[in-house]
């Protein structure tokens, strides 16, 4: 009976999971344009996407989107987990503002960042009307920086969700800890750097995996705040794929452009599931 | 910061500390803006629809309405454009509702029995298929979304409410499954050993034991179920046709469209309306949402 009501689960994670994942690697050796074929041209739909500007430019992004926002919500999701551990008052208060972001979706968080980023009403032109007439600040029209502007809204959604992680890997730390660091003599700061840190190794590996994991999937946040744009600059692999599969029924590309996307996933979580799962067998 | 005050307090409870040191201004003074930070966006966004377009021409984003109206909220509502369809987004918000129902609940109920049958029925295999599913939570839905599509077709489910169900009940599996599987496996054993003596079978023991003593968990999960599906773009706008297109698909069509001249007061109205739903289940649910996620994350 058990194996009988487990049939959808075992459907998905053979039928959707492996087999789906297997089909989209297999179809990817393909020149399926609109309908999926099986025309082999070996690795042609892989050489193509990376003489295409277009998927140079989203793997730029993603590079950077990636490396700011898992540097940037690492320290701001520590600090404020750190700052909210002082046995504060209103912790409460602060923990439900900061995450309650991270309950709306991307197309509402890029919708509202275009609006406050938008230079002819928002931030820009509220500086500028202070008195500071040349001021500049239009992340979302100029190409070099759009990518900057994505993070500032990635990391207003994000942030809050890892500050949660940290602050319950804080508490999952022995009092004991700090009234020995403190009967030493050793500054806060310390102790936070050079003991609580390295303890908390666990919870900054699974918080790393997570944003990781987050970063290569961003799609709707672009889509909503810039639609990839000005030109293609704001544009990610996530919705390459989209455009591609989709929008301009180059299925074979599309297929090549999200192997590439697994492969990047597999790299990190590997090794992360290798030390997670191989360093000790659980059940 | 560091206060290395030498004392002797054997006694438990908090230190008195006066309000006004140094620490607790730097404190609450960084929280304090941070918090602000935070609000920032959702402040602009209740502001700006609530004026009317001139007003916004000329004036700042952050200052509050000089004459308040409650038009915008009406015309996003009920009047905004995508494509030919001027019926606003009450649209999407239906859609949205009748995409979100029947998906937490099919989700929900295949991956709480998931969850049952691996913490206490240990099937053959089961470990296997359990790994399978957790790693498949990384894999990026770009790599799925096709083979999905000719399996919807397959079934004549593509482009149909009960296909996009289909899609969020796998999506969601990963997740729930693990959540409800740690859950069952945190109760005590012999509370189904002793059902088993007594001869309730797989079903049996599921409704009237582990389903009673569950609640809680049912409403974690409902929670994070309902704020991902109702948040959900890139399902919505593949495996659905837009007469069902949900409400974030929606929104984004009437912002982002090319056509018209742009109201941005119209355009937060709608933002905020999209936003509303998981707003409130967040606001109203507190940390049940935190352990929602925290389950979810943890060790996911």
């Amino acid at each position: 009976m058990a194996k009988i009501a487990a049939i959808p689960m075992i459907l998905t994670a053979l039928c959707v999971f492996v087999g789906g994942t297997l089909w989209t690697v297999v179809y990817s050796f393909t020149s399926s344009k609109l309908l999926p074929k099986t025309n082999w041209v070996g690795l042609d739909q892989y050489e193509r996407l990376w003489n295409t500007n277009r998927w140079i430019v989203s793997i730029e992004n993603l590079m950077i989107y990636g490396i700011c926002s898992l540097i940037f919500s690492l320290v701001i999701g520590f600090v404020l987990a750190a700052l909210l551990d002082q046995k504060i008052r209103f912790e409460n208060t602060f923990r439900t503002i900061i995450l309650y972001p991270f309950a709306l979706s991307f197309i509402v968080t890029g919708l509202v960042w275009q609006w406050i980023l938008n230079p002819d009403f928002g931030v820009q032109n509220i500086v500028r009307s202070l008195g500071w007439a040349s001021f500049e600040f239009d992340p979302l029209y100029n190409q070099d920086i759009v990518i900057y502007g994505i993070l500032i809204a990635g990391l207003w959604q994000g942030t809050g969700l890892i500050m949660v992680l940290m602050l319950a890997g804080l508490r999952g730390i022995d009092q004991e800890i700090w009234k020995a660091a403190r009967v030493d003599g050793i500054p806060t700061w310390k102790t936070y750097i050079f003991i609580v840190i390295p303890m908390m190794r666990p919870v900054f590996i699974t918080t790393l995996v997570l944003i990781a994991s987050g970063i290569v999937r961003v799609f709707d946040l672009v889509v909503a705040q810039t639609s990839g744009g000005p030109g293609i600059a704001s544009e990610v692999p996530a919705k390459y794929v989209y455009d591609t599969m989709f929008l301009r029924q180059n299925l074979g590309q599309g297929f090549a452009a999200s192997t590439m996307m697994l492969l990047a996933v597999a790299i990190v979580i590997i090794p992360w599931a290798y030390l997670e799962f191989g360093s000790r067998k659980r059940d | 910061m560091t206060e290395v005050t030498a004392d002797f307090e054997g006694a438990h409870g908090p230190k008195p500390r006066r309000t006004f040191s140094r620490r607790n201004i730097f404190l609450y003074g960084t929280l304090i803006m941070v918090a602000l930070y935070y609000m920032l966006p959702l402040y602009v966004m209740i502001v700006t629809s609530l004026k009317g377009m001139p007003e916004i021409r000329l004036g700042n984003i952050f200052a509050p309405p000089v004459e308040i109206t409650f038009q915008p909220w009406v015309k996003a509502w009920a009047e905004a454009c995508t494509g030919l369809n001027c019926d606003g987004l009450s649209r999407g918000f239906w859609n949205s509702v009748r995409i979100t129902i029947p998906s937490v609940i099919v989700s929900i109920a295949i991956a709480s029995v998931n969850g049952y049958a691996l913490a206490n029925w240990r099937f053959k295999g089961a470990n296997v298929f359990f790994t399978i599913l957790i790693f498949g939570a990384f894999i990026p839905y770009q790599v799925m979304l096709y083979p999905i599509v000719i399996l919807l077709r397959e079934i004549g489910l593509y482009g149909t409410l009960w296909g996009l169900v289909v899609v969020h009940s796998i999506f969601g599996m990963p997740i729930l499954t693990l959540l409800f599987r740690n859950y069952f496996t945190s109760l005590p054993e012999e509370l189904f050993k002793a059902a088993r003596v007594d001869g309730a079978g797989f079903w049996g023991i599921y409704f009237q034991i582990m389903l009673p003593m569950s609640l809680p968990i049912f409403v974690v999960a409902m929670i994070l179920q309902v704020t991902g599906i109702w948040n959900d773009f890139l399902f919505g706008v593949v495996y659905t046709k837009p007469d069902i297109y949900p409400m974030t698909v929606q929104l984004n069509n009437i912002v982002n469209s090319v056509q018209g001249v742009k109201e941005y007061n119209v355009n937060m109205a709608a933002t905020i309306l999209t936003g509303l739903v998981p707003l409130v289940i967040y606001f109203v649910s507190g940390r049940l949402f935190v352990r929602g996620i925290a389950a979810g994350a943890v060790k996911g």
